[in-house]
């Protein structure tokens, strides 16, 4: 995290990628609802439509941090009022688990989002986007290929460590073997 | 990236100005540039209007001379025009579903403020849309047969009219309504704004049509229990309650309300807001229809005892139309469209208890005012207090419960109408001083500005200021005198104006349980709790579930001419869908590919349509493709990634979030 941080300072314009995965009918309709009432929000949000906040693979939110994504939103209709009657429920499952997988992979709680966005609710659609952008902002970049290069560096480094080791563990053996002879 | 094909990947982008909607605020010229020095984009261009018709033309042409076989628009939202830009892609010759539409007005240009951050944006939303359709699949629209009968939901003047017109078109149509009789609010009203004629001189011969209709089915004091599958084919369960009296054996006569032991009215009548009384037996109003009347079981002394004379199975004889012991009836209905007209409830002036309703019995709201001047209403039309007197001075309180932050925010848009309405009748049948209090005179529509001189011309005193306080006048406090206090802001004045009566022109509201009809035809409702129509503009009548139409005030609040014509488009909608007699299906459906699948089961309980089975000799996973509303739940859920969705691939998806983030 904190080689991200300063990797920041240089650039200095960072702004945080969120990618949105909003279904076709609540979450995705509010934000065109939003459009069509000239509602100003962050623009950092990009959404990705699905036709039910259940489709969402949690490989696809996995993905989006690989990717470079800074947070991932995800937005589906009310519970009760799932357009195929429980999708919803199993994207809150879903992301009770995946939540805590990502936990452990030490993203943050606060880069993965799920809220439920009725069709009507324009608004909520603006200050949920805001109030996220604002709070990824406050975590920083989160640089994951920028850390999956030095992750693969690091393993190249100590293969070639190994390498290393073991043409000298060889060398010595045969050493071993011509005294022994 | 793109998998290998016989043919070359060919990309044709285009963006949308939209006038100024997008071009003001995102750099098209450039999004055009950087989108054609992407991998596979063969052509690159923007236009003013794209989905106008040189627009499309400009598709079809450039398919041909270009040899593209992939289209990607970036516009409006897929919501609003998908369905043009795929007709405009199928007319070029390749398939409708080798098209991408990126949504760049709705979820950018009209909600950034920033250029260059709309511009950057836009890119990324581009670059998705053409790495996804590199991965589309030529797919093809499934056709379902529709079931040509319609399901109308409340019987007031909206669901009166779409009910006619479907009918006199052919169609069967069940008209169900909660209430004992059908005419909606309208049947409680008088006269009618700007012409002032009477409400029943227009209503009854529709309601007696609607009853003696062979194509119509009409269920009242019934209401939709619960609501199943899809556009084209509901499964609708109804509830009729028990009336006790059979209708098809009735014969209106009404001898059995004569013949009741209660030989005076004795409890509240709710269509007269409580001004008269009726029998345990009785009919809404001489004019309902059907005219049959219904027995009450909470005051029937039979039904709560068993212990009545019955009188009223005496009187019918031998036509035996009285059935004590009839039970509720559960009735399930195949219907393939369905019209919800369930209208509106009056805003509750307790809520606002500065104005004094419910405390000073002088204090009436506009509908039961309605009653009052109604001739056939409690008083035969005339117009006398609770205490029996005529008053001699009315002040009519406009804005009750609209355009006010501590109760409605929305304008009820009949209000000032109908205030000036009951002002007139008021006066013409007392000659009393009236006293409008408005905020401002909203008076749009054909001929509403002429009526609203007119009654201004008749001498009505008209206050603009919001009435801050009722109170009883402590000089006379016996007679129930009230003063009004309000500043009168042309003239910047205090007004204190005793009056006899107070008028409060409530607003219209959604009904209580509006959210349960919601959640029943799985419509939206608008932040005030009105149903939510499909597109403000260019879908005002339909909403978020395909064959479920709105009419009338459900919608939102709206006088009898607005919803009878929003009445007409409903139904027209509904014929459009019926007349062609498919429904054509998006092909998002989900399937299993069979070498994949390890046979874990997993996603079958995961279907809320019971779409998914398992075969048994093969012990792979199957899904019906009639029964799959795709959702993708299942493929989400897939361990081993062997459901696929159509139109939403894993890959379609994967392309488009690589997309979205590689903007620099």
């Amino acid at each position: 995290m904190s080689d991200a941080k300063e990797a920041v300072v240089g650039h200095g314009s960072w702004t945080p990628r969120i990618v949105a995965f909003f279904c076709n009918w609540c979450t995705y309709t509010a934000a065109d609802l939003a459009g069509v009432s000239r509602l100003k929000y962050a623009s950092n949000v990009r959404v990705i439509r699905l036709m039910c906040s259940g489709r969402v693979d949690p490989q696809f939110v996995v993905e989006a941090f690989a990717k470079g994504a800074d947070g991932v939103l995800i937005g589906g209709c009310h519970p009760n009022d799932c357009h195929y009657v429980e999708g919803n429920y199993k994207m809150l499952r879903r992301y009770r688990l995946l939540q805590r997988m990502l936990g452990d992979m030490g993203i943050e709680a606060d880069r993965v989002r799920l809220e439920w966005i009725s069709a009507a609710e324009g608004e909520k659609v603006k200050w949920v986007i805001n109030d996220m952008v604002e709070k990824v902002k406050k975590l920083g970049p989160l640089g994951m290929p920028g850390r999956f290069d030095r992750w693969d560096q690091e393993i190249e480094e100590l293969e070639a460590q190994a390498r290393e080791g073991e043409g000298k563990e060889t060398v010595n053996e045969k050493q071993a073997e011509v005294a022994h002879a | 990236m793109i998998p290998k094909k016989h043919e070359p990947i060919r990309i044709g982008f285009y963006i949308c100005h939209c006038g100024t909607n997008i071009a003001g605020m995102v750099d098209v010229e450039a999004v055009a540039k950087y989108v054609s020095a992407l991998p596979n984009v063969a052509v690159s261009r923007t236009y003013k209007y794209m989905c106008s018709d040189p627009g499309q033309e400009m598709v079809r042409e450039d398919i041909l001379e270009h040899r593209l076989n992939r289209v990607v628009v970036a516009a409006c939202s897929p919501l609003l025009h998908e369905r043009t830009f795929r007709q405009a892609v199928e007319k070029g010759g390749i398939n409708a579903f080798y098209f991408q539409m990126v949504n760049i007005r709705e979820h950018n240009a009209w909600v950034h403020t920033d250029r260059a951050e709309a511009t950057r944006k836009a890119m990324a939303l581009a670059r998705a849309g053409v790495q996804r359709v590199a991965f589309h699949k030529p797919l093809e629209v499934k056709r379902v047969p529709i079931n040509p009968t319609v399901l109308i939901l409340g019987g007031g003047i909206a669901g009166i009219h779409a009910a006619l017109v479907l009918a006199n078109a052919g169609k069967h149509v069940y008209l169900v309504e909660r209430e004992p009789t059908i005419g909606g609010h309208m049947a409680k009203f008088d006269k009618t704004f700007p012409t002032l004629d009477c409400a029943a001189c227009v209503l009854s011969p529709k309601m007696a049509a609607v009853g003696n209709h062979p194509n119509i089915t009409l269920w009242t004091y019934s209401d939709v229990v619960k609501v199943d599958g899809f556009v084209g084919n509901f499964k609708v369960m109804v509830r009729r309650k028990a009336r006790y009296i059979l209708e098809d054996i009735c014969t209106g006569c009404l001898e059995c309300i004569e013949a009741c032991v209660y030989k005076e009215p004795k409890f509240r009548d709710e269509f007269n807001l409580g001004f008269g009384k009726r029998k345990p037996v009785y009919i809404s109003f001489p004019q309902a229809v059907p005219p049959v009347p219904l027995i009450d079981p909470q005051t029937c002394i039979e039904l709560k005892t068993g212990k009545c004379k019955k009188t009223c199975v005496e009187a019918c004889g031998d036509r035996k139309a009285i059935d004590l012991k009839q039970q509720e009836d559960l009735k399930e209905i195949t219907v393939g469209t369905v019209i919800v007209s369930t209208g509106f409830k009056i805003f509750d002036a307790k809520r606002t208890p500065y104005y004094g309703y419910g405390i000073y019995p002088n204090v009436y709201n506009a509908l039961e005012v309605e009653r009052l001047v109604n001739a056939s209403g409690p008083t035969g039309g005339e117009v006398v207090m609770r205490n029996g007197v005529t008053p001699k001075s009315v002040a009519v309180i406009h804005c009750v419960g609209s355009r006010d932050e501590n109760t409605n925010r929305w304008c009820s848009r009949v209000c000032c109408l109908y205030s000036l309405k009951l002002a007139h009748l008021i006066h013409e049948r007392t000659h009393a001083q009236i006293y409008n209090f408005y905020i401002d005179i909203r008076t749009p529509g054909k001929s509403m500005e002429e009526f609203y001189n007119r009654i201004a011309e008749e001498g009505m005193n008209l206050i603009r200021g919001k009435v801050a306080d009722v109170y009883p006048d402590p000089s006379d406090g016996a007679t129930g005198r009230l003063i009004v206090q309000a500043e009168d802001t042309l003239l910047g004045r205090i007004l204190k104006i005793p009056v006899d009566m107070v008028v409060l022109a409530v607003g219209l509201e959604p009904h209580p349980d509006a959210a349960d009809v919601r959640r029943k035809f799985n419509m939206s409702c608008s932040n005030e709790g009105f149903f939510l129509e499909r597109h403000p503009k260019l879908a005002p009548v339909s909403t978020f579930t395909d064959g479920v139409f709105l009419a009338g005030c459900c919608q939102g609040p709206k006088d009898i001419p607005d919803s009878v014509a929003q009445a007409g488009a409903a139904a027209a909608e509904a014929f459009s869908l019926i007349d062609k007699g498919f429904i054509e299906q998006e092909p998002n459906t989900a399937f299993v590919r069979e070498e994949d699948c390890s046979g874990c089961k997993s996603c079958i309980p995961l279907c809320p349509y019971t779409a998914i089975s398992f075969l048994l000799d093969k012990r792979k996973a199957y899904i019906n493709e009639a029964l799959c509303k795709g959702c993708g739940t299942c493929v989400a859920s897939c361990p081993s990634g062997s459901i696929v969705q159509n139109l939403f691939e894993d890959e379609e998806i994967f392309s488009e979030i690589e997309g979205v983030l590689a903007y620099e």
